[in-house]
């Protein structure tokens, strides 16, 4: 007997019992398209998170201040003044793989205009710092070089401040708001970038130059850290060795001893999270996982009971000439038939289920990873749990078999 | 006359248990080509196991059989299937038929299992099988929506089809009403003359006379052994009986 005839007679046998045939599949089908759907979620959310890390600048690296001893304490890296604008400068100078550069310092505080207030942080920078974080500016203009030399009372404001401070949708430009108390002209409107992956405004910000933050809002002659960018992303490595090494030298840091700073690029974040989101797509496949196991524990129930209730039927083929071999491939041919089946149906509702997930706000992303892997475990499973009663079918005694009522 | 099967001091032993049950206890005795032999006994005389053994299903615990000229003591289980395949066409009691299957697919079934016979040849051999048995309107008919003497004529297709050497039939007229058995025998009687060889195995006596030789089996070994000179007609029984109201 050929593989096409043992093919016929299987989907015969499965078509006279196309209720049942169509439940165990249920099985599978849920099983498989929730594998489906789940590693959809965790693929989609990933590449959210890495595109919005990108539009962050995947380039990007920043320098903070390390944890350090100060008077015999040890004190968390924030509050250390060991980065100067000697440090920034002698990047500058020195770097070959550093394209833009700004030293950084920040303050929180109320933003008030009129009636109006709202708590916001302040980020005092150079004008390079648009470029480094890819914001744009929408109306108006980014603060110049004069600003920052002479400490320019100006501002360019986020669209969420905009949205609080002028409700009544005055256009912001020109208007002077206070910043604890540093009245501050709005020289430009940030252009919004929504939420970042990990829930915070991107668009609730000030932005001023440095020397004005510095010297009039927290009255500190340190800086409190680096935001530079690669020259592009391959060499975000070599421009994190060569600034460790320059600052390393400006720190008068000799080997072996402690960094007092951290230089950490936006790679390893991404990669950091991506990692976290893996763990959780595993997890959540895992779960879905169990469904397959659940349903693959279906087939062989209903495989069994196909084989007892057409134990006769087995008897009749062993006496008129099938061999024991033929009987299980028959069986195991049905079983991966279903699974098969199941598993290709599976695909098609994951992907749907997929498609009807990213509609609600969710991203997803269906891999030719998930499907392969939920394909092959669907032969798997149809081999696995198919076998045993497969082979049950294949050792009945005809003699016996023939006489089962 | 030709030979197709002898059996020579077959014996078959069952242990249940601690127990040794003696189901034959040294069988002998040739069948040509072309006789009509019903093998005749009660219940536990070991008449099951016989055809069993003479099916290719079992295998005797001593004793040889030939099968066609060919020992099938020594075969493997394959060998065994193969040659059941090829050389004996099955009949039983409770017709056996797949459910929900027509007749052609059900006389096919056979044909599946030999690699030799085409797709188009089976159908052909399918179609004259159940032309023979007087099926040739109910080609499509599924097995549950044939009568119970229709079901037992497509068994009987289905055990032509492959053109086996022997007919084996258990009981096959066991569970049809009395008119209807005389269709079937009429139908092995004129198997018979169209030169079948066929073993009719049964508890009925009645059955006897309509075969050409009667063996008797009693606790396991064979008490008569007698050739019919006076045939029966099943068609003139058949004709005597009263007609049934449509």
């Amino acid at each position: 007997m050929d593989i096409t005839n043992l093919f016929k007679i299987c989907i015969k046998a499965l078509l006279n019992n196309k209720m049942r045939c169509f439940l165990t599949m249920l099985g599978i089908i849920i099983g498989v398209a929730s594998v489906i759907a789940m590693l959809a979620i965790g693929n989609g959310s990933k590449q959210s998170i890495r595109s919005e890390i990108g539009q962050m600048g995947s380039n990007m690296i920043m320098v903070s201040p390390g944890n350090g001893r100060f008077g015999g304490v040890r004190q968390s890296g924030s509050s250390m003044q060991t980065l100067k604008l000697e440090d920034y400068d002698a990047i500058v100078r020195q770097s070959s793989y550093v394209d833009k550069i700004t030293p950084t310092v920040q303050a929180s505080g109320q933003a008030i205009k009129g009636s109006n207030n709202t708590p916001t942080t302040i980020y005092g920078v150079n004008e390079q710092y648009l470029d480094i974080r890819g914001y744009e500016i929408a109306s108006g203009s980014c603060f110049t070089e004069s600003d920052i030399l002479h400490a320019a009372k100006v501002c360019v404001v986020g669209q969420t401040v905009v949205d609080e401070l002028f409700p009544d949708g005055t256009d912001p430009l020109g208007q002077t708001i206070r910043f604890n108390q540093i009245p501050m002209k709005i020289i430009g409107v940030l252009e919004p970038k929504g939420y970042n992956s990990m829930g915070m405004d991107q668009d609730d910000l000030l932005i001023a130059p440095y020397t004005t933050v510095q010297k009039r809002i927290l009255a500190i002659n340190y800086i409190q850290g680096i935001t530079c960018s690669a020259l592009s992303e391959e060499y975000s490595d070599q421009a994190i060795d060569e600034i460790t090494k320059i600052l390393q030298t400006n720190h008068n840091i000799r080997i072996g001893q402690e960094n007092d700073f951290n230089v950490r690029s936006q790679q390893e974040m991404m990669e950091t999270l991506s990692s976290v989101m893996d763990m959780l797509t595993m997890l959540l496949a895992a779960v879905a996982g169990i469904s397959l196991i659940v349903g693959g524990i279906g087939i062989m129930n209903i495989m069994y009971v196909s084989v007892t209730e057409r134990t006769r039927e087995i008897g009749l083929r062993m006496s008129i000439g099938a061999k024991g071999r033929q009987i299980m491939l028959q069986f195991l041919i049905e079983s991966i038939i279903i699974s098969v089946a199941g598993g290709v149906i599976g695909v098609l509702l994951g992907i749907l289920a997929s498609k009807v997930i990213a509609l609600f706000g969710t991203n997803t992303a269906v891999s030719t990873f998930s499907i392969v892997l939920s394909f092959l475990v669907c032969v798997f499973t149809g081999v696995f749990f198919g076998w045993y009663p497969a082979r049950k079918a294949s050792n009945l005694n005809p003699i016996d078999a023939l006489r089962y009522e | 006359m030709d030979e197709i099967i002898r059996i020579d001091h077959i014996k078959r032993e069952f242990h249940v248990g601690d127990e040794v049950v003696k189901a034959l206890r040294g069988v002998s005795f040739s069948i040509g080509q072309g006789e009509f032999v019903t093998i005749m006994g009660t219940s536990g005389s070991g008449k099951s196991t016989l055809l069993n053994i003479l099916g290719c299903l079992d295998v005797p615990t001593s004793g040889e059989y030939y099968l066609d000229g060919i020992s099938v003591r020594e075969m493997s289980k394959n060998e065994r299937a193969t040659l059941r395949n090829r050389k004996i066409g099955f009949i039983f009691q409770n017709y056996n038929l797949l459910p929900k299957t027509t007749s052609i697919e059900n006389v096919e079934l056979p044909l599946m299992y030999n690699r030799d016979v085409s797709h188009a040849e089976r159908r052909e051999r399918a179609i004259s099988a159940l032309q023979e048995v007087g099926l040739g309107d109910r080609l499509t008919h599924k097995s549950n929506q044939l009568s119970g003497g229709q079901m037992q004529r497509v068994a009987i297709a289905r055990a032509l089809v492959n053109n086996p050497v022997i007919i084996l039939a258990d009981e096959a007229t066991g569970n049809l009403d009395s008119r209807t058995s005389y269709e079937v025998l009429a139908l092995f009687q004129r198997l018979h003359r169209d030169g079948r060889t066929i073993i009719f195995v049964t508890h009925n006596p009645e059955l006897a006379a309509f075969s050409s030789r009667t063996i008797t089996l009693r606790d396991g070994r064979i008490i008569s052994d007698v050739r019919n000179e006076h045939l029966e007609s099943a068609e003139k029984v058949l004709a005597a009986m009263p007609k049934e109201e449509d």
